[in-house]
């Protein structure tokens, strides 16, 4: 494999690792405060199609972007309003909003553009265009360096560097303030927070939020920046991934971008069957390249390779003492 | 203490919680320009107005009380198996490879060879997260997503790669022998001189999913395992004090709902396509979650919900058909009747027990 391809490929992957991050760390955010969050998927899903749908109507990638946003705003909220102040089960409402946004999308996209549950492509100002660094055509003639910072570090669209900005964002939140350890702590022993005069309510609801947040923009990114228009189901699976992820980086931030960028890697990789039948001397199955990253992270659950403990109150709705 | 009589829990509140779903699905079909109430209509006349709508809705309640059933029996040792999806899948392959192994002269003996066929696959595939819990520890509920994608990778590699008969791009299974081909309702009735419809596909294993729901309702109930499983699922700690192995239920209970998952592909792969194809679940799994659910994990609510499921499976395809209403309704209408009847069960739940409290406080008032 030569350098220009090896180049190709990883910034495939990092294309591929932004979705990945950007609801790993709002599963991150969740599950650090207790709150279980299968529903990554549908955040994505529904903020994919609003983003896309508005960008189209409006002309505008930023009205987009935020329209994506409150509609993942919304879902996070009704799975909020279910775990939290309803005390139901945390995973049935993540099923459910999986199934919502699922169908949602399409009847949605259906009425109004007609197109078979899809959005019409979007094209200029619609779309997030990819960046270039400063002094990227300068440097590109630099050998080793050059291309790395011209092809793969730059020419990426903004949300992009956004979702890497995210990491050291995260860790700072929920490692150097003081709500990042209340958040942490409500995760843990919601009871000692509670006593502590913490609401545990408000907590959980703000990471729930955070959550919404981060998957809206994840879902933005699939829609108007990767892609160009919502297709059906167009996030395939990536909220389940990048619950992978979580678990694979045990809940923890940093670990979270090297879990991802696996996983990125290994999508990147099976877009490129022509660089896999070089690199393995034997036949390697496109189907186990695309569960590596469940096959992975059953072997870290069974904890052969290092162990991940969950927060220990995740799941569990907090009752109040009377 | 019960604060609401049994009635009140077992029918009121689920039915309370449906329809907040329902009046929720006719405000979507309202907000995409539609009429509910001709939707409605229908959809009832699409699933019950004649044999054939009958049919198609038994046919998917089949499905549907196979994942339910498995769910429900999971459900007892409070595990929580989301991964029916991927175990029906292997299910299938299960089944089709015992199909596909012999020339079968006759399906009465194609049947019960199939049947284990797609339980053993099925329980295979629930063996490994069961397992991994019980001894490990590792969430049954990650574990179980993440069978549930590798066992869709596993399909597609079979398919692609083994199953496939030669020259097809289909990826997709040879034909069954005509010699497993199952008996359907039209066939079985007509012995008795009843006619029905001759098309659909509802089949001889609709019969076995009701002796399944017996057979569950016998083992939950009425023997010792089925209580050891309930006590487990109500107290751990309880139950290893009763001297109950927290492993062998959690791997038995993991066995049974895996078999059951797997049973399922008798009636899609075996009795409708009669060959395997990608993605003939097509979400029965996930709707076996909500079908247990509204039937609170017994195996006639389950039965029942199934049967509800089945009506808005072939209703809704009536509506995509006659009202250009896409497919995707249903699985709306889905994730609504999850919402209401599961997460938000405690939203309904409260204010009607605080109505029973109240009325006994009256009541006792006036004595």
């Amino acid at each position: 494999m030569d350098f220009s391809t090896l180049i190709q490929i990883l910034d495939s992957t990092l294309r591929m690792a932004t979705p990945l991050l950007l609801a790993c760390l709002a599963g991150l955010f969740s599950e650090r405060s207790g709150i279980f969050d299968i529903g990554l998927e549908a955040k994505m899903l529904i903020s994919a199609f609003f983003s896309a749908a508005v960008a189209y109507e409006t002309g505008s990638v930023w009205l987009g972007l935020l329209a994506g946003i409150g509609s993942s705003l919304v879902f996070a909220a009704i799975h909020g309003v279910a775990s939290i102040t309803f005390r139901g089960n945390q995973l049935i409402s993540g099923v459910a909003l999986n199934f919502l946004a699922a169908g949602m999308t399409v009847l949605i996209a259906q009425n109004w553009f007609q197109q078979g549950g899809r959005t019409p492509s979007l094209m200029g100002g619609a779309r997030f265009e990819p960046l270039t660094l400063p002094f990227a055509d300068s440097l590109a003639a630099v050998p080793i360096f050059g291309p790395l910072y011209a092809e793969l570090l730059s020419g990426h669209s903004i949300l992009v560097y956004v979702a890497l900005l995210a990491v050291p964002a995260s860790w700072w939140v929920l490692f150097r303030t003081r709500f990042g350890l209340r958040l942490r702590a409500v995760g843990e022993n919601p009871a000692a927070v509670d006593t502590a005069g913490v609401s545990v309510v408000a907590l959980r609801y703000s990471a729930v939020a955070i959550a919404g947040l981060l998957c809206g923009i994840a879902g933005a990114y699939m829609s108007t920046g990767l892609g160009a228009g919502f297709v059906k189901d167009m996030t395939a699976g990536r909220g389940y991934i990048a619950l992978a992820a979580l678990i694979f980086a045990k809940w923890r931030p940093w670990y979270a971008l090297s879990a991802c960028l696996l996983f990125g890697l290994l999508q990147a990789l099976a877009l490129r069957t022509d660089v896999v039948a070089r690199i393995f001397p034997f036949e390697m199955p496109v189907q186990l390249l695309d569960s590596l990253p469940y096959i992975l992270t059953v072997v870290i659950l069974a904890g052969f390779v290092g162990k991940a403990i969950p927060p220990r109150a995740g799941g569990t709705p907090y009752v109040k003492e009377r | 203490m019960d604060v609401m009589p049994k009635w009140a829990d077992v029918v009121l509140v689920p039915l309370i919680s449906l329809l907040l779903a329902f009046a929720i699905s006719a405000l979507v079909i309202l907000g995409i320009g539609k009429d509910p109430v001709e939707a409605v209509k229908l959809m009832v006349t699409g699933a019950f107005g004649s044999t054939y709508g009958w049919g198609y809705t038994l046919f998917y309640a089949t499905n549907f009380i196979f994942t339910g059933l498995a769910f429900a029996v999971a459900s007892h040792a409070s595990l929580f198996n989301i991964g029916s999806e991927g175990q029906a899948t292997l299910g299938g392959l299960g089944v089709a490879l015992v199909c596909l192994a012999l020339p079968w002269p006759h399906w009465a003996l194609a049947l019960p060879a199939a049947m284990i066929g797609g339980a053993l696959f099925g329980a295979a595939w629930a063996f490994l997260p069961a397992w991994l819990q019980a001894k490990r520890g590792s969430h049954i509920v990650i574990t179980t997503i993440m069978f549930n994608f590798i066992g869709a990778a596993v399909l597609n590699y079979m398919l692609v790669n083994v199953l496939r008969p030669e020259g097809s791009q289909d990826p997709a299974s040879a034909n069954f022998p005509p010699g497993t081909n199952l008996p359907t309702l039209h066939e079985i009735l007509g012995v008795f001189g009843i006619p029905f419809s001759k098309a659909a596909p509802v089949n001889v294993s609709f019969l076995i999913a009701l002796l399944a729901c017996v057979l569950v309702w016998l083992l939950i109930w009425r023997t010792r395992f089925g209580f050891e499983l309930r006590a487990f699922g109500k107290s751990e700690s309880a139950a290893v004090y009763a001297g109950i192995s927290p492993a062998r239920i959690i791997i038995v209970a993991m066995l049974i709902s895996g078999g059951l998952s797997g049973l399922m592909a008798i009636n899609n792969v075996m009795g409708e396509a009669e060959r395997l194809v990608l993605n003939s679940v097509e979400g029965a799994g996930f709707i076996g979650i909500a079908v247990a659910l509204m039937g609170r994990n017994h195996p006639v609510g389950v039965a029942l919900a199934a049967l509800l499921f089945g009506f808005l499976y072939q209703g809704g395809a009536e509506l995509a058909l006659w009202m250009s209403i896409p497919r995707e309704l249903i699985v709306v209408i889905q994730g609504l009747v999850i919402l209401f009847t599961g997460a938000l069960d405690n939203m309904v739940r409260m204010p009607i027990e605080k109505l029973f409290l109240a009325m006994r406080r009256s009541a006792k008032a006036g004595e």
